[in-house]
């Protein structure tokens, strides 16, 4: 066996150890299985083990299953063979739980998915108390549920409700949460949990699950006629609709996996469980969450466009221009990461107002007492705010977040250059000015690089590192190691207006706004986008960014020759509110009115302004209009080089702006429809609502081809 | 096809629907048993000549389930040679089971039967028969199910009703009962309940709030409000797009009222007339049931008055007097604006509202109630109606002969 050790004392306790041969973490693997049911084997026939000890050699005890083969699987199996994949994860739990000796699971470290449903399995755990052990059944969060019992084993541990609870926000628990919710039955120093398992195996425990006790009935089995549990999933159905949208399969597989399930013999259940499974594990949405959201992530923050050979640099000192509310986020996320920021503005008190963001969010985390008062000190210790460029001397990097201007934004530069070593790196915060005009007034062009933070920058985790025409990759590097230093996850672009994120996000405020003009009911807008899985529909977001931006911005561009940054439709309604004094929240009212301590609702004066026409069209052509504007534009800017790969599309559109996860971002989304289906709509689109649709020939060629922006499956 | 004849008709008062309604100690099987009885002695009838009874219940289930109909009939000591059936559409139960009589006699496969309803919402549990179109995952997600206050809330936020259009039909609905019983317009038909000893326990519908004004029942809380946040709100979203927020009008007092009661309704060919000497009051001229959007839920009344006039070779003009349960005041208001009918035929005695919606039995009781009344009016034809869960409405025609 090469990832497990067993070892058995003269107490008859076998010790079981996991330790994957191959990786630093144990996962459930085809190889792992075989092993564990071999060693099951053995240690049930082994007359001289009187009962099971299950650890690990690692830090952490297990992690669940590796999440690059299910995006592997997909397309390669039918739902029968996910089914029989499952089954066979759920026997070896099976095998274990039923071999007729006592196994005690001493979690020495965190526990999540698999490796939870491993402990699961077992008839006693036992968890480190330590913060970083954490256990939980994170599945539903990549588009799956628990396979190996995990469903079933909880509901009937804890109870329906509360499993549910677990099950459907895929929360981790701390060890004194895990105690208190049931899932573990001790929580004990990280030394000790081995020990506190003997101990139980020494009490002389029963070998039994409740549920194979002949005669167990779950309290929730008879389901329907208990009105309160009926109650409870009733509610429940429509909380999973509201949270995760018609759109995410996997909420409700995991509600009726559980409902129906725990009306069923264990067995039985078992295999009801993988049924779903099977179903979600075929489904393009599991792929497309995983690919996205955790292969594709984490490979960006390991560097995936990280140039070669550059050697790493750690940041000990950086300034930050500007205290702006981007600015003043940006010196909080740096000086979380240990970096001393010199954060300036044009006065102190300015510069100041800037670094109370930070007191001000620390504050609330010790309050919360999530963050010691001596941690949030140190923190803010390293934040100097200032309106003295001359303390710039010595940072690595500076970053410039100041007003969008590119008068005030090549004076700032010039000051800073002024003072900064040479080797440092010029990074600009823009989000829409072009890299290579800003860099016109540095006198190092090859230093100067773009790196476009979200707001709220302490929340938002992306980053969009934009490479100007003379940018060197030295400077890339050096910038994608800031990123990763803070945390963030960054993308790679090229220099153009509007970069990629600002440029497609503008197709989906833009397409809201057409539809306003063309006299769609505004709810009707905004319940398309929300039902297409957008957290917040086009007409509030305009609200919040403010209609005077993408006006600025379109009118800057349009002063440009050969400028192509244009929308074709919408201006007139922008320009019309803003004349009626509606351009934004700010203005004290947009598209939206926002009452004194009450919801926002859609300003009445809207259906004056913009008649609403008595033929109002399906939902569904306004939810393909905001997605299709926006993955056709995205497939625009691949074909231009303003992005370089698929993934940096799709993490762009997810964590920048919010695309919907289920699509696994707007390229993902193209392969999802397929693209010649997608060229198809694309046309008809087009000839209905405008060019902005129409495919390019670049587009009609790799559908010719069936090419979509990700092998196919099994290539 | 041959002729129904309705031949008579009773019901109970209805009793608060809580530990502290009067009919609380009365189980279900009894209610229906005392008008079994009323029924027999009051027309002395031969019960050898009935073929079934079919007593329609909105939860049959505990003490309402197991056939209470055939339970009930024995219970009676009527002939065991007459049957029993349960018959369940939801709130359309009660008058479900007088079409199904009516059915059975105009096939000609039967002569006579009983048809009516009952429930005792102080004794069940709202709810204990959810069903899966309501709490199974797999079915309730995409039957965008949302309890029924919300969807009568969303009725009125699509016609534009305010919670004193909702408010001044509620307390017309008080005001039109308060005179019926102080007119005795119900005497025909209420048979008190008797406790086991035999005395009365209850002779009158006794959820009314005879003093109720617009003003007080502006100062209630809309009852539904809460359940819209919990999720629901996104689940009608979904299907009324065009909604931006629900307005939640409806209360406990614009809503129908939980109470305890039962009717039933004793229906026959012409041989049945003769075979007993009793002189039909009127005739069953048609009568459907229908499905609508059920999200919203209760929309079906529109659709179904116009199978059911489709089926009689009627028109709305030609109905004198319409019943239409008030479910919720919604529910009538937008049946009289898209029907077009004037407040002053429709609901004439007051409904649910004031006197209670024991879920199924209502419609064998209004049934009954607008057959008093075109009695007492001397008009000819009247439709009953009622709006039914998961979509659904239930209708009949009747006309005086």
């Amino acid at each position: 066996m090469r990832h497990i050790a067993i070892e058995t004392g003269a107490d008859g306790v076998a010790v079981l150890t996991l330790n994957n041969a191959d990786e630093s973490m144990n996962v459930v693997s085809d190889d792992w299985l075989g092993e564990m049911n071999a060693a099951i084997a053995q240690l049930r026939d082994d007359a001289a083990v009187t009962g099971v000890v299950i650890t690990s050699g690692k830090k952490a005890f297990m992690a669940g299953a590796d999440l690059k083969a299910m995006v592997a699987a997909y397309g390669q199996l039918t739902p029968h063979q996910a089914y029989e994949f499952s089954q066979k994860a759920t026997a070896m739990h099976r095998a274990l739980e039923t071999m007729g000796k006592p196994v005690a699971c001493a979690m020495n470290g965190l526990a999540l998915g698999g490796g939870f449903e491993l402990a699961l399995a077992c008839h006693y755990r036992v968890l480190a108390d330590d913060p970083k052990a954490v256990v939980g059944l994170p599945e539903v969060n990549v588009g799956l549920l628990p396979g190996s019992g995990g469903t079933q084993r909880l509901a009937r541990m804890i109870g329906v409700q509360a499993a549910l609870d677990l099950l459907l926000t895929g929360r981790s628990l701390a060890p004194a949460e895990a105690l208190k919710a049931k899932v573990v039955d001790e929580v004990v120093p990280a030394s000790e949990v081995v020990a506190a398992a003997k101990a139980w195996l020494a009490s002389g425990p029963s070998p039994m699950r409740k549920w194979d006790v002949k005669g167990y009935a779950a309290p929730e089995q008879r389901m329907m006629i208990i009105p309160e549990v009926a109650l409870g999933f009733s509610v429940g159905v429509a909380q999973v609709a509201d949270k995760a949208g018609y759109n995410m399969p996997a909420a409700p597989a995991i509600l009726s996996a559980v409902f129906e399930g725990i009306q069923l013999p264990f067995d039985k259940a078992l295999s009801v469980e993988s049924k779903y499974f099977a179903k979600l594990l075929t489904d393009p949405i599991a792929r497309n969450i995983i690919r996205t959201t955790f292969i594709s992530k984490q490979a960006a923050e390991k560097g995936a466009r990280r140039p070669a050979g550059v050697p790493k640099t750690t940041f000990t000192k950086i300034g930050v221009l500007g205290a702006g509310m981007m600015g003043a986020g940006i010196a909080l996320v740096s000086a979380q990461a240990g970096i001393d920021v010199v954060l300036i503005d044009r006065d102190v008190a300015t510069a100041d107002k800037g670094k109370g963001y930070s007191e001000k969010a620390f504050g609330k985390q010790v309050a919360k007492g999530l963050m010691t008062q001596d941690k949030a000190d140190a923190i803010l210790a390293r934040i100097t705010p200032t309106d003295d460029f001359a303390q710039l001397e010595g940072c690595q990097m500076v970053i410039e977040a100041v007003f969008e201007d590119l008068g005030i934004k090549a004076e700032t530069t010039r000051k800073a250059e002024a003072v900064i070593p040479a080797d440092a790196i010029f990074a600009s915060n823009t989000s829409t000015l072009p890299i290579g005009q800003l860099a016109q007034a540095s006198a190092r062009p090859a230093q100067f690089i773009g790196t476009h933070f979200f707001s709220p920058v302490d929340r938002m985790g992306l980053v969009e590192v934009i490479m100007g025409k003379q940018t060197a990759p030295q400077t890339l590097a050096k910038a994608l190691d800031f990123v990763a230093q803070v945390r963030k996850t960054p993308i790679v672009v090229n220099d153009s207006r509007g970069f990629y994120t600002s440029r497609v996000f503008r197709m989906m405020i833009f397409e809201g706004v057409a539809m306003l003009e063309e006299g769609v009911a505004p709810a009707r807008i905004e319940n398309a986008a929300k039902s297409a899985g957008f957290p917040v529909g086009p007409l509030a977001l305009l609200d919040e960014v403010t209609m005077e931006l993408p006006v600025k911005i379109l009118e800057d561009a349009a002063g440009e020759a050969g400028n192509t940054y244009t929308i074709e439709k919408g201006m007139a309604v922008l320009k019309r509110m803003i004349a009626l004094g509606r351009g934004s929240r700010k203005a004290g009212g947009g598209f939206y009115d926002y009452p004194d301590g009450a919801a926002k609702h859609l300003w009445k004066g809207l259906v004056e302004a913009f008649p609403v026409a008595s033929k109002q069209p399906d939902q569904s052509e306004l939810k393909a209009r905001l997605l299709y504007a926006q993955a056709i534009e995205t497939a625009r800017c691949l074909e231009e080089g303003v992005i370089e790969t698929s993934e940096d599309g799709d993490l762009g559109a997810v964590y920048g702006w919010g695309f919907p996860a289920w699509t696994g971002g707007t390229l993902s989304f193209i392969d999802t429809v397929g693209i010649g289906p997608f060229v198809a709509e694309s046309d008809r689109l087009a000839q209905l609502y405008g060019n902005r649709f129409a495919p390019s020939a670049w587009l009609r060629a790799r559908a010719d081809k069936g090419e979509g922006f990700y092998p196919a499956p099994g290539a | 096809m041959r002729d129904v004849f309705i031949y008579d008709h009773v019901r109970t008062p209805r009793g608060r629907g809580r530990p502290d309604g009067s009919l609380h100690e009365i189980p279900a099987i009894q209610l229906v048993t005392q008008l079994l009885e009323a029924v027999r002695d009051r027309n002395e009838l031969d019960t050898a000549l009935l073929d079934d009874v079919v007593i329609g219940c909105a939860q049959p289930v505990g003490e309402q389930g197991g056939v209470l109909a055939r339970g009930a009939v024995l219970n009676a000591g009527y002939a065991d040679t007459v049957g029993g059936q349960q018959v369940h559409r939801f709130c359309g139960s009660g008058l479900e089971a007088v079409n199904n009589v009516a059915g059975q006699v105009a096939s000609g496969m039967a002569m006579a039967g009983i048809g009516g309803g009952v429930e005792s919402m102080s004794r069940t549990i709202m709810g204990y028969d959810s069903g899966a179109w309501a709490a199974d995952p797999r079915v309730a997600l995409h039957n965008y199910y949302t309890p029924q206050g919300i969807g009568a809330d969303l009725i009125a936020t699509l016609e534009g009703y305010s919670r004193t259009d909702v408010d001044s039909y509620a307390a017309e609905s008080q005001r039109r009962a308060a005179v019926a019983w102080d007119e005795g317009r119900f005497a025909r038909s209420i048979v008190p309940v008797r406790d086991v000893m035999g005395e009365v326990i209850l002779d009158n519908d006794e959820f009314r709030r005879p003093s109720t004004t617009v003003e007080s029942l502006g100062a209630l809380k809309p009852a539904f409000g809460g359940m819209a946040a919990m999720g629901f709100g996104r689940v009608v979203r979904e299907r009324y797009p065009q909604v931006e927020e629900i307005n939640h009008v409806h209360t406990g007092g614009n809503s129908s009222g939980i109470v305890d009661g039962s009717g039933v309704v004793l229906l026959g060919n012409a041989e049945f007339g003769k075979a007993t000497g009793l002189k039909p009051r009127a005739r069953m001229r048609s009568w459907a049931s229908i499905g609508s959007e059920q999200t919203i839920m209760l929309t079906a009344p529109v659709a179904v008055a116009h199978k059911a006039l489709k089926n009689a070779g009627m028109t709305a003009d030609q109905i004198d007097l319409w019943e239409l349960n008030e479910a919720f005041a919604s529910v009538v208001l937008r049946f009289m604006g898209h029907m077009e009918i004037d407040h002053s035929k429709i609901n004439v005695n007051g409904g649910a509202i004031a006197m209670g919606h024991p879920l199924g039995a209502t419609g064998a009781m209004i049934l009954g109630t607008v057959l008093d009344e075109l009695e007492r009016r001397d008009l000819n034809t009247a439709m009953t109606l009622l709006c039914v869960g998961n979509g659904m409405g239930t209708a009949a025609i009747i006309e005086r002969v």
